[in-house]
């Protein structure tokens, strides 16, 4: 799955578990870092929890469609934190 | 309770998700639940691919604290049905305050 965070941050990992209060764990978890320069910087962070307060979204990936984008070639400004 | 069932009512439907970090998703409304978080799935990204970090992903879990607006079209709303239940909403709150107000000075 592909977690966005509150902060702004994409965190890409193994769905393990959840429960009531939407926090996550992740395993084999690495973050892309997105930028207007270069390609996608990739981050290994191993086995993560992540707080429900902090989750913006999480999105399902299909393994065939992400395997097929080149991240070298994918530029993008990175995402906007979360404002209330 | 009243906008979770207006919510369950648009399942099936199309809607924009606009959420609080400014990125839009466009999808099938699966479910909701209390919390007003959301399922959607058949997810494309309007904003001209600005966000391109979506590309993978065919379904996603919004948390309900996160979204601004849900932009449904206009087709889609029964507008007196609304009228009508946010009507009942209202008198049945200002009821069970009077009931409230009642009850603790006796």
């Amino acid at each position: 799955v592909s977690v966005i965070t509150q902060d702004g941050r994409v965190i890409v990992g193994t769905l393990k578990g959840f429960d009531q209060t939407v926090n996550l764990i992740l395993n084999d978890s690495h973050e892309r870092v997105y930028s207007s320069g270069a390609g996608v910087e990739q981050v290994a962070l191993g086995l993560y929890v992540i707080r429900g307060d902090n989750i913006a979204v999480i999105g399902e990936i299909d393994e065939d469609v992400d395997s097929s984008i080149d991240l070298a070639e994918v530029k993008a400004e990175p995402i906007n934190a979360v404002v209330y | 309770m009243l906008f979770f069932s207006f919510f369950k009512s648009l399942v099936g439907k199309e809607v924009i998700v606009e959420l609080k970090n400014d990125l839009s998703v466009c999808g099938i409304l699966h479910s909701v639940d209390q919390y007003l978080n959301i399922k959607l799935v058949d997810i494309s990204v309007p904003d001209t691919e600005k966000y391109p970090h979506m590309i993978s992903v065919k379904n996603c879990f919004i948390r309900g604290s996160v979204v601004r607006y849900v932009h449904l079209p206009a087709e889609e709303i029964d507008v007196q049905l609304l009228q009508d239940a946010t009507r009942k909403e209202v008198a049945q709150l200002k009821s069970q305050q009077t009931a409230q107000v009642a009850a603790p000075s006796k």
